[in-house]
């Protein structure tokens, strides 16, 4: 099956009033697979991971150039900023369920976008919990604050909440970074179950955990992408000297 | 065992101290209020019609209960909608929103008897409206509407922004933003400020006086004079004729807002509850 790409970017810069974050990024992400995006803090992976559902709006000064396609149409286009962000769905790098029941965070979304029926949301629901691998933990306590869940139950409650609205993509900002060993185990054997119906890009501060679940790796460094390709091809024969630097933990 | 630092035992003393002496002044206040004054409530206190022979408070009562409501009818929306507005939508640090600050925090620092001087001259006599329960709540209102924007600022920024970006992330707009998840989570918090304004407003006189009148009888329509509890209180010590009763309205005063706040804690809890 050849390749299609889900999102393709070309020539994207970007300001945060006189600071320039991002530095002509151009690239192709496939659908179907797992992205990881890597490097130092302060980088721009999460800045440019932020441009893809737009969530850099909210930010103010931030000023974008270049293009950002999803599925050949342009994000900064004709097409609705709310109605891009249900086909893009976001998880952040603190769990941040709302201060509400488990089974009102799910059904948040779906009723935002117009779902009234009661059995609709109970189907979701439970569609969207047994998609997060938490289903079978917190089916007896729906109606419990998803406050008094652990972080890494917290976590994959907002991984339910993003697949509740049907998106195409999943963009993950370091999801794992505040959690322990074992839930971020967790959390990757998901995201490598979801890669069949979710395109996914990933932003990690963890080398190892892009080897284990990406596909394709970009490398960024003071807000230009210095390599991306195959994530085997990255980790073992980098072809800049930049690059396997950062790998080899020169710096960073 | 670590051995304790001088400095550590000298913090917890004063801390102690500290709460030993609120707890002993309010206390000392509460109980002197209702040892003089409960012996004295009668059920002729509560008559519907105040005489010289029975001093009713009861008129008071209703007076007070009314300008609180129609004051909170008028200050609370606007209030809490600015601040949503300040806190939402404004841009943050924009010229606009600071000289709105600047405005909202002059107008919480001016003596009460400005605002009354104020209500009656304007709403009194160059609206028209004398000596009225309109004068009264419109006055008050104006006066407790920088304390609700500021207690609803303060509780509507202490929302953390991972909520907002959760619910933006997920496809909903700012209105829905707002009104589901932000507001929500502030409820306590802008409930506080309400019971603070409520009590401003019980134990205003000045102002009151001023705008609303105290003639001891309960307002027969918005453009009526009548009196509230406090007011009533100042009459009676006022003129001396009569302590006991005095002494007997601070306590009812004080039974109501003890219950004006536990009711609105009871209702803050159910709607966190709902």
């Amino acid at each position: 099956m050849a390749k299609t790409n889900k999102f393709s970017l070309k020539n994207v810069d970007l300001w945060y009033n006189n600071f320039q974050a991002l530095k002509n990024i151009n690239m192709n992400i496939p659908s179907n697979e797992i992205t990881a995006f890597i490097g130092p803090s302060g980088c721009g992976k999460s800045t440019l991971i932020k441009s893809m559902n737009r969530m850099n709006d909210l930010v103010e000064g931030c000023k974008i150039t270049g293009s950002i396609m999803l599925d050949d149409e342009s994000i900064h286009g004709h097409i609705d900023v709310n109605a891009l962000r249900k086909r893009v769905g976001m998880v952040f790098q603190k769990p941040n369920p709302f201060p509400m029941s488990i089974f009102d965070n799910i059904a948040y979304g779906p009723r935002t976008h117009g779902i009234k029926s009661k059995f609709k949301l109970n189907d979701i629901v439970e569609k969207s919990l047994r998609d997060a691998a938490i289903w079978d933990e917190l089916k007896d306590r729906l109606k419990k604050s998803a406050l008094s869940l652990s972080g890494g139950q917290q976590q994959r409650l907002c991984i339910a909440r993003a697949l509740s609205v049907q998106p195409d993509v999943l963009l993950m900002d370091e999801p794992t970074s505040a959690l322990d060993p074992i839930s971020t185990a967790k959390i990757e054997e998901l995201v490598i179950n979801l890669k069949k119906d979710y395109t996914i890009v990933i932003v990690t501060h963890n080398m190892q955990q892009a080897v284990r679940i990406s596909d394709n790796t970009g490398f960024f460094l003071l807000g230009e992408m210095i390599e991306y390709g195959d994530t085997q091809q990255i980790f073992s024969a980098p072809s800049d000297k930049r690059t396997e630097d950062y790998i080899t933990g020169r710096f960073g | 065992m670590m051995r304790k630092k001088p400095v550590d035992f000298i913090l917890f003393a004063l801390t102690w101290l500290s709460i030993i002496a609120t707890a002993t002044v309010l206390i000392l206040v509460v109980g002197y209020v209702l040892i003089n004054g409960v012996p004295h409530i009668r059920p002729s206190l509560f008559a519907l019609q105040f005489t010289t022979q029975n001093q009713s408070l009861f008129p008071a009562l209703m007076g007070t209960l009314m300008v609180v409501g129609l004051s909170l009818i008028l200050a609370v929306p606007l209030g809490v909608f600015s601040a949503i507005y300040l806190v939402e939508y404004a841009k943050r640090g924009s010229r606009f929103v600071k000289i709105v600050r600047l405005t909202t925090e002059t107008l919480a620092g001016i003596p009460s008897i400005v605002y009354g001087l104020f209500g009656f001259i304007f709403f009194g006599v160059f609206l028209g409206w004398g000596l009225s329960l309109m004068s009264g709540a419109f006055t008050v209102s104006i006066m407790i509407l920088p304390l609700i924007m500021r207690t609803t600022e303060e509780s509507l920024k202490s929302v953390p922004d991972t909520y907002r970006e959760g619910s933006f992330g997920i496809g909903a707009g700012r209105l829905r933003t707002v009104m589901r998840i932000v507001i929500p989570a502030a409820i306590p918090g802008i409930l506080a400020g309400i019971i603070l304004a409520i009590g401003r407003i019980i134990g205003e006189t000045a102002a009151i006086i001023f705008t609303l009148g105290n003639v001891a009888r309960m307002p027969n329509n918005l453009f009526d004079t009548g009196r509230t509890l406090s007011a009533h209180m100042y009459a009676l010590a006022n003129e001396g004729t009569h302590p006991g009763e005095a002494h007997a309205t601070a306590a009812v005063l004080l039974i109501v807002v003890i219950l004006i706040n536990a009711l609105s804690s009871r209702i803050a809890r159910l709607i966190k509850a709902s």
